[in-house]
């Protein structure tokens, strides 16, 4: 019959129609933007509605997501902040679209350069995204950040903006966190044993 | 291939071709001259009917310029490289068009990128840049304005650290440089004139040419802001009526320099631009060229990193797949109701992309010798859910959806239709090709990475009409299923990267071609090393570019309404189409 | 009938700028105008599909009366210039921008929309839509995501409720001039550069650069 096609492709909407308040029947009672029942929703479970409701309910992210790069300082007993930037240049030599650019600082008595950044400076304009300066700088000192809403009015990018302490990672990335933070301490164990 | 077989192959080719005998290069030196001659020998003797690319080198140190043709069999097998190398002052070389019509967008791209004349073209114009622009930006002396230095890094960034912003450096304040006896007086751009003038006759030509009811024929321009041309894609229609007479694609408005810039960065640093090639398939981009580059590194990843590779591409195919068959029906009239079916599934794999690689779409997953790291825990159970559970139903669901409506079946039945013979010719890639029924997959026909352990079969599908590009996706989806659930099955555990993972590889000099099968069609990278940590070529055979090639010919004597459906059907990337 | 709403006949005095009966109009006015701003149905790259995603079910956006995208820019309120603008495309997007009707936004979506982006060096490539026509939102990232855009979205709406009928352009006085279309020669011009253009082929080859 002609239009039966039709008919069959207008049921699965249907279906999908009805299965929208089904489940919506299913959380009453329930917290319906809980995290657990986000990730139900948001699964390879979801049935239904499926849309998040932004800015009220966020999607979480996961730990390896990337957005723009930010600096890692550590921070000691009293507040003073330790960059754990070394300014060894890696990171500028290995990005590709050459957004970063770091003054390495000199001793003004020696003139020798100094293992820390006068300035760092990431071009947000140019940089894409890609992970490659935190996957290969050897000191663990600039990660991929976790947040995403950074629309302005104005363009924007400085180095004040861009540090943020250790415990901002250890919060937004754990595990990565815990694992690096073991390697720091063998190597530091390595190389105590080494002097001792 | 064999030596046996090589010689046989020699002897046929006949005079003045000669083995490239270069240091990690393969292939014949063809003399200009005879290339024409040489092709159909290659097409019609010895079976290379797949004009696969067609792509220049500027040697500027040895004061050449060389074109590069890759030829493969349909019926499967290696390739044979043909080169035939120019003087850098007024190249020509005699066009493959008349042999091998796919050639026709990718011998415009060498003239426009390199300047290298075709004689016998049949139009020969700019194809990614406009009529009138300075220079062919190629070459490896043309510099554009925000130029620094030959190669990255950049030494202003480390150790100098002179912070900048690029803008303030030159003239004008923008990315611009005009030659220097150039004065806007006078001058009037050029337009698209050129265009129109190889579109032809408009006038009087309409009705069939019946003097009675003669009427003008008319020119539509659709884009490059269109609702139906999938980001900033042109067709100029030559029309009688509703009827389409000619079309001609216009393409550029998204090219962004993507080899030029290549050949300035590392070999890794080429990853992540890989990614907003094809940005609907970042993972399969990835994979295309992390085989061109181990080609010539002569490495290979460890088996766990195969198996993650191919499941990552399979997974791309899917949710590719998925969106092209939504935004089919969006084409179709179906607005968004299918592509709001599609991309929920879609979602759920992106979701699988961002916690395993860190971001939806932009992957930059792989790296030469393994993968950037291992899938996080958790992962892996979300896919097997996802294989096994939701994606065959939510597939066969969408089947059921649309596939028997009458309305998708009027407009797709004996629409656009490319015979089997025209797409070889046309070098139609991917799924275009194999819904005209020529069973042409690189994962079968010339198998890398791990294609050869699994069982699957090639979606053929033989009109060769709009419908049949449509089932065929279908079809493919199902069968990515089927390899993924070989892959979960045989997933081995062990290391993901062969050797330490290091930001400037170490390439030998030399050539490679690694092509995959990416979702859209053959994805080729042609790489050339010269042992430096930059490549010294860099050429993309893009899919989506070269089906374009189809466009005109699926759209000939159909209705205009039919072109938006055919160009549908190709399932084009506009970061792809112009890069 | 338009260009009496461009040239209100009625002016307010200086002093009366801050008065109740203003503000209060301002708020039902931004009200109704960020609840409804349509998009127009365009995009360029990559940014483009993460566009469409924020369109689709999980994102929706039609809980902020943005779901109506239309394809012609004389019915659309913003311009999300989602991608890569090249020099090829620019003349495009700034005719797209002159057609399109007050009031009107742009918001330059990712990267290469605010700044060029990863490609910025290539020779085709325009370093942010800015430098042709006014963004009201930038929106960082390569590419945002779908809830990043979204919060663009936020930002446009919060500069919606600053706005006030007193002082915006649309109603002004003079006209609101078009912006010029940039031509394609050997490299792109500006019409604004074509003094400096002259300039530049009147001075003898050696001064040149």
């Amino acid at each position: 019959m002609y239009g039966l096609g039709m008919l069959k492709g207008l049921g699965v909407t249907l279906k999908h129609f009805v299965v929208t308040y089904l489940e919506d029947l299913r959380w009453i009672g329930k917290r319906y933007d809980s995290p657990e029942s986000l990730a139900v929703r948001q699964g390879s479970q979801a049935r239904g509605a499926f849309t998040v409701q932004y800015p009220e309910v966020k999607l979480p992210v996961p730990e390896e997501f990337r957005f723009t790069p930010i600096l890692l300082y550590e921070e000691g007993p009293n507040g003073e902040r330790k960059d754990r930037c070394t300014s060894c240049g890696i990171c500028a030599k290995v990005c590709p679209p050459q957004c970063i650019w770091i003054v390495r600082t000199t001793d003004p008595a020696t003139g020798r350069p100094v293992p820390e950044p006068a300035e760092f400076y990431i071009d947000v304009d140019i940089c894409m995204n890609c992970g490659l300066c935190a996957e290969f700088c050897p000191f663990d000192a600039i990660k991929m950040d976790h947040n995403y809403e950074m629309a302005t009015w104005d363009r924007l990018s400085d180095k004040e903006r861009l540090l943020k302490p250790l415990s901002y990672y250890a919060a937004i990335r754990p595990n990565n966190y815990a694992r690096e933070e073991a390697a720091r301490a063998e190597k530091e164990a390595a190389k105590a044993a080494r002097q001792a | 291939m064999t030596d046996k077989v090589l010689d046989n192959v020699e002897s046929r080719l006949g005079d003045g071709v000669v083995r490239d005998e270069r240091g990690g290069y393969s292939g014949y030196l063809v003399p200009a001259a005879r290339l024409a001659n040489v092709a159909r020998t290659a097409r019609d003797e010895l079976g290379y009917d797949y004009l696969s690319s067609v792509t220049g080198v500027d040697y500027l140190p040895e004061g050449k310029l060389e074109v590069v043709y890759q030829l493969y069999p349909t019926a499967g097998g290696a390739g044979l490289v043909l080169k035939a190398q120019l003087p850098r002052e007024a190249p020509v070389v005699p066009s493959l068009v008349p042999l091998f019509p796919g050639a026709e967008l990718q011998e415009r791209e060498v003239w426009d990128l390199l300047g290298i004349r075709f004689e016998g073209h049949p139009d020969l114009r700019r194809v990614l840049l406009w009529e009138g622009f300075a220079g062919h930006p190629l070459r490896k002396d043309w510099t554009e304005a925000y130029f620094e230095e030959d190669a990255k890094p950049f030494k202003s960034r480390w150790p100098e650290g002179k912070i900048h912003r690029i803008e303030d450096k030159v003239p004008f304040r923008h990315n611009v440089a005009y030659p220097p006896d150039f004065t806007p007086d006078g001058w009037v751009p050029e337009g698209d004139a050129a265009l129109y003038a190889g579109l032809g006759q408009v006038t009087g030509g309409g009705n069939g040419g019946d003097p009675a009811l003669n009427t003008d024929e008319i020119i539509v321009n659709l884009g490059p802001q269109h609702p139906s041309t999938h980001g900033v894609f042109r067709v100029v229609v030559r029309l009688d009526g509703e009827t389409v007479v000619d079309l001609k694609p216009v393409m550029g408005y998204l090219h962004r320099n993507h080899e030029k810039i290549a050949e300035r960065n590392t070999f890794l640093m080429n990853m992540p631009f890989t990614d907003r090639l094809d940005y609907f398939s970042s993972m399969g981009n990835n994979f295309g060229y992390a085989l061109a580059v181990e080609k010539l590194m002569g490495i290979q990843p460890p088996e766990r990193a195969e198996y993650l590779r191919v499941m990552m591409a399979e997974l791309t195919r899917i949710q590719n797949h998925l969106s092209a068959i939504g935004f089919l029906l969006n084409d179709l009239g179906a607005f968004f109701t299918p592509v709001m079916y599609a991309f929920e599934e879609r979602e759920l794999i992106l979701d699988i992309f961002e916690a395993t690689s860190g971001s939806r779409m932009m992957c930059n997953y792989f790296r030469f010798g393994g993968l950037e790291r291992d899938l996080p825990d958790g992962v892996l159970p979300k896919i097997r859910e996802l294989v096994y559970e939701r994606l065959p139903r939510k597939v066969d669901e969408l089947d059921r959806y649309l596939t028997e409506n009458e309305i998708v079946r009027a407009r797709c039945i004996g629409v656009g239709v490319l015979t089997r013979e025209r797409a070889i010719a046309l070098s139609a890639a991917g799924p275009v090709l194999r819904a005209s029924g020529v069973p042409y997959d690189v994962r079968r026909a010339e198998p890398y990475s791990i294609y050869d352990r699994f069982d699957f079969d090639v979606a053929v599908r033989p009109h060769g009409d709009v419908y049949d590009r449509y089932l065929i996706r279908f079809d493919e989806i199902r069968q990515s299923l089927r390899i993924l659930d070989q892959v979960l099955k045989q997933l081995p555990e062990g290391e993901i990267q062969t050797g330490k993972p290091q930001y400037q590889a170490r390439v030998p000099a030399g050539e490679a071609y690694g092509r995959v099968e990416n979702p859209k069609g053959e994805l080729g990278y042609y790489v050339i090393s010269t042992g430096k940590p930059t490549p010294w070529r860099y050429h993309v055979r893009a899919p989506s570019f070269i089906n374009l090639t189809t466009l005109a010919e699926m759209s000939r004597g159909y209705k205009l309404a039919d072109v938006v459906v055919s160009l549908g059907s190709i399932d084009i990337v506009l970061g792809e189409v112009d890069r | 009938m338009s260009d009496e709403l461009n040239h209100p006949e009625i002016d307010v005095p200086e002093e009366l700028r801050r008065n109740v009966a203003i503000t209060t109009l301002d708020k039902i006015y931004n009200w109704g105008r960020r609840s409804s701003v349509w998009p127009m149905f365009w995009g360029l790259a990559c940014c483009a599909i993460e566009m469409i995603c924020t369109a689709t079910s999980r994102y929706d956006l039609s809980r902020f009366g943005m779901e109506v995208m239309r394809p012609s820019p004389r019915q659309a309120d913003l311009m999300i210039v989602s991608g890569t603008v090249t020099k090829k495309l620019i003349p495009q997007i700034v005719r797209l921008y002159n057609q399109m009707g007050e009031p009107k936004y742009v918001i330059a979506m990712g990267a290469c929309a605010s700044g060029g982006g990863p490609f910025k060096e290539g020779y085709n490539v325009v370093s942010g839509v800015d430098q042709f026509v006014p963004v009201d939102v930038y929106v960082p990232g390569c590419p945002p995501t779908p809830q990043a855009l979204l919060h663009g979205f936020a930002k446009l709406r919060e500069k919606i409720d600053t706005q006030s009928v007193t002082s915006v352009r649309w109603y002004q006085k003079a006209p609101v001039e078009p912006i010029p279309i940039p031509l394609l020669g050997p490299d792109l011009i500006n019409p604004r550069d074509l003094p400096a253009l002259r300039d530049r082929a009147a001075q003898p080859a050696a001064a040149q650069s």
